[in-house]
C-alpha cells in the first residue's frame, strides 16, 4: 500500500484553492516548512502573512482578515494552536462566528520523541467545545485534500488536525466526503470500530484481519470529530454487538468520549475507549508511543476479542 | 475628516463636537443607571475620543456597513463599550429601543462588544485581542489597495498582555500606516494606578521602537485630539499610535479619578447629580460659544 503526506496533500490543495479564489490567505506562525506551504507563500506572496512564533496574534489577525471577506488558513504546530492561541480561537473566531480554518500541523504525537510539550492530543477536546466550528482529522493524504477544499467553502470556523510523517493510504482516491458525515470503509455487523485519523488505517487492517476469522466488522471513519455524526453511532450501537474506538488523543473530551456520550443518551451498548492516557506519556517515535499504548491493529484486536468472549460468557 | 475652511467653521465644528460628546456621556450615565452596572470610568474616559472618531475622524455609516473599502473601529478596551453602542445608536445602526436593552435578559447588548450588534465588527472584552484583529484587517486593506483605515481602541490596563506586544510588532513589521492604535491613558486601572499595577512608562518610548508613529493628545480636549489627529504623518510607513491621556470617569465630578468608579452604576440620587453636571456643561459649552 502506498504512503502519502498529508501536509503535502494539503499544500497542492491550498495552491489549487489559491488559483481560483483570491481570498485564500496562509498564515504561518514560522511553520512554513512544517506545514509544507512554502510554496504558496513563494506564489502568492501577497495573501501569504508571516506571523513569526506568534500564535496568538497569527489567529487574531486571522479574524482580522476574516473580517475583511478572506479566507485565511492559519497553520501552526496543533500544540500551539490548541493551548497558546486558544483564548484568540474562543472569542475573535468562535464567538465572533469568524470564517477562519485553523490547520493544527505535526499533531497527534507527530513530534515524537521531542516530548510532551510538542504534542498536540487534546486539540479535540479544546474545539469540540467551540461553537461555529468543525473539528476534522483526515487520514491520509487523499482525504486530506478533500477536507481542505471542503472547509475552505464550509463558510464556517475549523480546526484540522494532520500529522507531520508518511501515512499509509486509505482511500483509493474516488471517495466523496461530507462533513459531520462518517464514512463506512467495511461494512459489518458483529462490531463496530469507529476511528479517525492516523489510526483508522489500524482500524482498516484490524477489521481485514477479523474477517479472516469470520468476524464482521464495521469501520466508520469519523473524521468529523465534531459535529459528531450521531445517526451513524447509534446505528453501531444499534446493529453490532459493541464499538471500538480509536484515536491518537486523551481519552478526556475525545473522539471515545463523544461517542460514549452519544450511545448513552440514545441506545447504550458496550463501548472500548482506545486513546492515551492523561499522564506523563514514554516518549519515542510516534508509532513507539501508539505501541506502547497499545493504539495499534493488534490493540484494536484484543478489544474485539474482549467485546465478542464478554458476549459469549 | 473635514478641512476647515475658515477658524469660526472650525469653532462651530468642535463646539457641536463637544456637545455630542456631552449628549454621549448622558446617555452612558444614563445606560449604566438603568442596567446598574458598566465600567462607567473608563467609558466617560474615552466618550470624547470615540465622538471624534464616529462623528469627525472616521467615514462610517449604516450604508457602508458591508462596504470591504469602510473604516473599521475596534473597540478593544470592550468592557468600556457604552460609548461606542450610543454612538452607534446615534448614528442609526441601534434602535433607541434595542439600546434601552443594555445587559438586560436575551439581548445582544451584552457588558462588552457583541458583532450580532450592527456595526460592531468583533467580539472582545478579553483583552489584548483587538491590536491583533486590526493587523489582520489593516494587512488586507492594504494589500487589496484601499485608502480606509483601521482604528483600535485599548485600555491602558490592557497593556500588560502580552498579545499587545506580538500585534504592535507585527504592525510594524507590516509597516501598516493604515492601522491607528489609541490608547485610553487614564492611568487607572481595577486595582489601582497602572504604574503601581505594572509598569507602563515610558510608555511612548516603547511604541517608538516596536516602530509606531506617535502622538499625544489630551483625549479629553476636541481640540487637542482633532489637532493631534491632523499632526498624523500618513506619507510615513509607520503604523499610528495616539496616546490619549485622559481622565477616568471624566465629566462626573465624584467619579473622576477614582479607582471606585472603574465599574459601577450610580444609583438614584448619584444618577441626578451626574446628570446635573453633564447639564451644566452643556450650558457652559453653548453660553462660551
Amino acid at each position: 500500500m502506498a504512503n502519502s503526506v498529508c501536509r503535502k496533500e494539503f499544500s497542492a490543495a491550498l495552491m489549487e484553492l489559491a488559483e481560483r479564489n483570491p481570498d485564500i490567505y496562509v498564515l504561518t506562525s514560522d511553520a512554513r516548512g512544517s506545514a509544507a506551504v512554502a510554496p504558496f507563500a513563494e506564489k502568492f506572496p501577497e495573501r501569504f502573512v508571516e506571523a513569526g512564533i506568534a500564535e496568538q496574534n497569527e489567529v487574531g489577525m486571522a479574524a482580522g482578515l476574516a473580517l475583511m471577506g478572506k479566507v485565511p488558513f492559519v497553520c501552526a504546530p496543533g500544540a500551539f494552536l490548541s493551548a497558546r492561541a486558544v483564548e484568540q480561537v474562543k472569542v475573535d473566531v468562535s464567538y465572533s462566528e469568524k470564517n477562519v480554518k485553523l490547520v493544527g500541523v505535526s499533531a497527534g504525537l507527530a513530534y515524537g520523541a521531542s516530548g510532551m510539550t510538542h504534542y498536540a492530543i487534546n486539540d479535540f477536546a479544546v474545539f469540540r467545545t467551540m461553537f461555529h466550528m468543525d473539528v476534522l482529522a483526515p487520514a491520509d493524504g487523499y482525504q486530506t485534500r478533500e477536507l481542505t477544499k471542503a472547509i475552505a467553502k464550509s463558510g464556517r470556523a475549523a480546526y484540522m488536525r494532520m500529522g507531520r510523517n508518511a501515512v499509509p493510504d486509505v482511500y483509493a482516491g474516488e471517495e466523496r466526503f461530507e462533513i459531520g458525515k462518517a464514512y463506512r470503509l467495511r461494512e459489518g455487523g458483529d462490531l463496530a470500530i469507529i476511528a479517525c485519523g492516523k489510526m483508522l488505517h489500524a482500524a482498516v487492517c484490524a477489521a481485514d484481519r477479523l474477517e479472516e476469522e469470520g468476524i464482521h466488522a464495521r469501520v466508520l471513519d469519523m473524521f468529523t470529530v465534531e459535529p459528531l455524526d450521531r445517526e451513524a453511532v447509534v446505528r453501531a450501537a444499534e446493529e453490532t454487538k459493541g464499538i471500538i474506538t480509536i484515536e491518537e488523543h486523551v481519552r478526556a473530551g475525545g473522539l471515545g468520549e463523544a461517542v460514549v456520550s452519544a450511545v448513552a443518551e440514545k441506545r447504550p451498548a458496550k463501548v472500548k475507549i482506545m486513546a492515551l492516557p492523561v499522564e506523563h506519556l514514554v516518549t519515542g517515535s510516534e508509532d513507539e508511543i501508539l505501541d506502547y499504548y497499545h493504539l495499534n491493529t493488534e490493540g484494536i484486536l484484543a478489544k474485539a476479542r474482549e467485546i465478542l468472549e464478554g458476549e459469549e460468557g | 475628516m473635514n478641512g476647515w475652511t475658515a477658524d469660526s467653521e472650525k469653532e462651530k465644528r468642535i463646539r457641536e463636537l463637544k456637545l455630542k460628546a456631552v449628549a454621549l456621556r448622558k446617555r452612558v450615565v444614563t445606560l449604566a443607571h438603568d442596567a446598574g452596572s458598566a465600567h462607567i470610568g473608563g467609558a466617560l474616559s474615552c466618550t470624547d475620543m470615540i465622538t471624534a472618531l464616529f462623528y469627525e475622524i472616521m467615514n462610517v455609516s449604516t450604508e457602508t456597513v458591508d462596504d470591504p473599502d469602510r473604516d473599521i473601529f475596534i473597540m478593544s478596551k470592550g468592557h468600556t463599550h457604552e460609548p461606542y453602542l450610543c454612538a452607534l445608536s446615534d448614528r442609526g445602526f441601534i434602535t433607541e429601543e434595542t439600546l434601552r436593552s443594555f445587559r438586560t435578559f436575551r439581548s445582544d447588548l451584552l457588558g462588552h462588544p457583541n458583532c450580532r450588534v450592527a456595526g460592531v465588527e468583533i467580539n472582545s472584552g478579553a483583552l489584548g485581542h483587538g491590536l491583533s484583529v486590526g493587523v489582520g484587517a489593516a494587512i488586507a486593506k492594504k494589500r487589496d489597495g484601499m485608502g480606509s483605515r483601521v482604528y483600535v481602541l485599548m485600555g491602558d490596563g490592557e497593556l500588560a498582555e502580552g498579545s499587545v506586544w506580538e500585534a504592535a510588532m507585527s504592525a510594524g513589521n507590516y509597516k501598516l500606516n493604515n492601522l491607528v492604535a489609541i490608547i485610553d491613558r487614564n492611568r487607572l486601572q481595577l486595582s489601582g494606578a497602572t504604574e503601581e499595577i505594572m509598569k507602563l512608562e515610558p510608555l511612548e518610548q516603547k511604541w517608538v521602537s516596536f516602530g509606531f508613529e506617535t502622538v499625544q493628545v489630551d483625549g479629553n480636549d476636541m481640540e487637542s485630539i482633532l489637532g493631534g489627529y491632523r499632526r498624523i504623518d500618513w506619507e510615513s510607513d509607520r503604523p499610528k499610535l495616539i496616546i490619549s491621556n485622559t481622565t477616568k470617569g471624566k465629566g462626573v465630578s465624584f467619579m473622576e479619578n477614582t479607582v471606585a468608579w472603574h465599574a459601577g452604576a450610580p444609583d438614584d440620587e448619584q444618577y441626578e447629580l451626574a446628570m446635573e453636571e453633564l447639564e451644566a456643561e452643556r450650558r457652559r459649552i453653548i453660553d462660551n460659544g
